[in-house]
């Protein structure tokens, strides 16, 4: 199943990060996962929270350039070689990942890893057939 | 010259002039009509303020031969980046050219250059006239000519240091800028060769005038020109650096209230129009530079009788001057609306640091239909402006992706150049 990752462009200032996390946890908004690339002059935030159609519609009343994106996030064993499996699942089945970064928590013994893929569907179609742990948007929202 | 023999010579060429444009040059004959000019109802300068004006914007909706009164059997033509879309053209006659040539020779000589010696000119060759200006001129003097063109600052203080050159001819930013390559490398520039600098192409000051003269121990004159009237070669200091003689015989001044289009009092600040009243290819009739300055016809200490214009006060449109280059706003409207379709808010900064060259950077407000999650489209998008600006403007200029509503608006309109530049 999909999750809904939010985007937030940021200039490479003092106190912008503050600005969009301040806003988030004055409207109970719980950040579940989150990772930046940044450039010398500007950064991409990218966040999955739990209550994302909130978290969009807030950052934008407050002049934020935010947009949503698909990700998909995957269960891997927590131990050496993990993370090296699953990705090796991609690679065979010739799918490219744009980018993942992991979550803050977990909700079991596994890691929990974000991946935006370049063709989402056909991610999804592979984690599914090999039986991987996918996680719901509703595991995420009462995370 | 006396300034009744002057100003009958310069009424017998405009006599000869209107008639000639009426006759070759469809737009300029409407134009006439328009205003209700009969090509042989002018007798005196003094009939000038009965005639048209001509804009940029005439040489841009009339590109590219439109604005000409002689098509065939041109000498050279020259190219700058225009306004919005259209690039201006400019075109020369042989007899154009020997215009050229004497107008430059009267420049570097009202500088104090002489028959015999050498010149270093590090203007740039090629389209944009300052390189080719000053080499005609130079030939036209009788002096030693090194084509250096711009650029290459070690190479260019080598030839300084092997060929004592008296003269050098650049960019006012570009020799202070060399000063400092030369201290780098261990050269004083106090015991530099150059001993005369005619400096222009973008505006400059008096503070700066004397940070030149003081770092290279030389004297450095201003000149003027565009290229719609010929390139440079229209106005020139003397050694006594009072204003910049304007060769009125052959490119007539008026100094007018931008507002009101009439002339202002003499010694008064207006807008800078001139009449070519001897050029073929493309004589101009009152041609609005936008350029603020004012006037004096008092006689020089040097004895020259021709007005002087003083230095370039500002402008009346909102173009800026970088590296030589003239650069409008809507330039880069143009550019950012041909690549998403509609445009983002920007912004331009023209910044020098201490003695370098000027730098541009373009700000750009992330919208959403530009923002991606994705690093590299960014990058990609930044870099297709830095691209397509640079290639519209013959500069280069770093983009800079900025958050929305960041650009600081006036009144609801953004204000779209700072020139935090100290001249």
């Amino acid at each position: 199943m999909k999750l809904t990752q939010i985007s937030v462009f940021l200039e490479n200032r003092k106190g912008r990060l503050y600005d969009v996390c301040s806003l988030l946890g004055k409207n109970n908004i719980n950040i579940r996962a989150l990772t930046i690339a940044e450039t010398e002059s500007f950064g991409v935030l990218r966040i999955v929270v739990d209550k994302s159609d909130l978290a969009v519609k807030t950052l934008k009343a407050n002049g934020f350039v935010a947009n949503l994106t698909d990700v998909i996030a995957v269960e891997v064993d927590d131990k050496p070689g993990g993370l090296a499996g699953i990705l090796k699942i991609f690679a065979d089945s010739d799918i490219n990942v744009e980018y993942m970064y992991g979550f803050v928590e977990k909700f079991s013994d596994n890691a929990l890893l974000v991946f935006r893929f370049e063709d989402t569907d056909k991610a999804q179609k592979i984690l599914t057939d090999k039986g991987l742990k996918v996680v719901t948007r509703k595991e995420i929202e009462g995370l | 010259m006396q300034p009744e023999e002057m100003k009958k010579l310069q009424s017998d060429y405009l006599k000869k002039l209107v008639p000639y444009i009426y006759g070759n040059c469809p737009i300029y004959k409407k134009k006439l009509d328009d205003a209700g000019v009969k090509p042989d109802a002018v007798k005196s300068i003094d009939d000038i303020k009965r005639l048209p004006f001509t804009t940029k914007i005439d040489m841009r909706d009339n590109y590219p031969y439109g604005l000409f009164s002689k098509r065939d059997n041109l000498a050279e033509i020259h190219i700058s980046s225009g306004t919005t879309g259209n690039p201006t053209l400019v075109g020369y006659t042989r007899d154009d050219i020997s215009l050229w040539s004497d107008v430059m020779a009267r420049t570097i000589c009202c500088a104090g250059g002489e028959p015999g010696d050498t010149i270093q000119i590090a203007y740039g060759y090629g389209l944009f006239t300052g390189g080719l200006g000053f080499h005609y001129g130079a030939l036209e003097a009788g002096l030693k000519i090194i084509p250096a063109s711009a650029g290459q600052t070690a190479r260019q203080l080598k030839i300084m240091q092997d060929f004592k050159p008296k003269v050098i001819a650049c960019t006012p930013s570009y020799v202070l800028y060399m000063a400092e390559e030369a201290k780098a490398i261990g050269v004083d520039p106090a015991k530099g060769n150059w001993k005369i600098g005619i400096f222009g192409a973008e505006p400059w000051s008096e503070p700066m005038r004397k940070e030149i003269e003081q770092i290279w121990n030389m004297t450095a004159t201003d000149v003027y020109g565009l290229s719609e009237i010929i390139g440079p070669g229209v106005a020139q200091e003397c050694t006594h650096k009072e204003g910049l003689h304007i060769y009125s015989d052959v490119f007539y001044p008026e100094i007018i209230d931008p507002k009101t289009d009439q002339e202002v009092k003499e010694g008064e600040s207006g807008e800078l129009v001139i009449t070519t009243l001897t050029k073929q290819a493309i004589p101009l009739i009152r041609y609005r530079t936008r350029d603020v300055v004012s006037i004096r016809y008092d006689k020089c200490k040097c004895g020259r009788t021709s007005p002087r214009i003083s230095k370039i006060k500002g402008r009346t449109d909102d173009m800026i001057i970088v590296r030589g280059i003239n650069v409008f706003p809507s330039q880069i409207e143009h550019v950012l609306l041909g690549i998403k379709g509609t445009q983002p808010h920007y912004q331009l900064i023209v910044d020098r640091k201490a003695h370098q060259l000027d730098e541009v950077e373009v700000l750009v407000e992330v919208e959403e239909r530009i923002f991606s999650d994705e690093v590299k489209k960014l990058n990609e998008f930044a870099g297709i402006i830095k691209k397509e600006i640079e290639a519209v403007l013959s500069i280069g200029v770093k983009v800079t992706l900025v958050e929305p509503k960041t650009i600081q608006r006036s009144e609801g309109k953004a204000k779209r150049i700072i020139d935090k530049r100290t001249l």
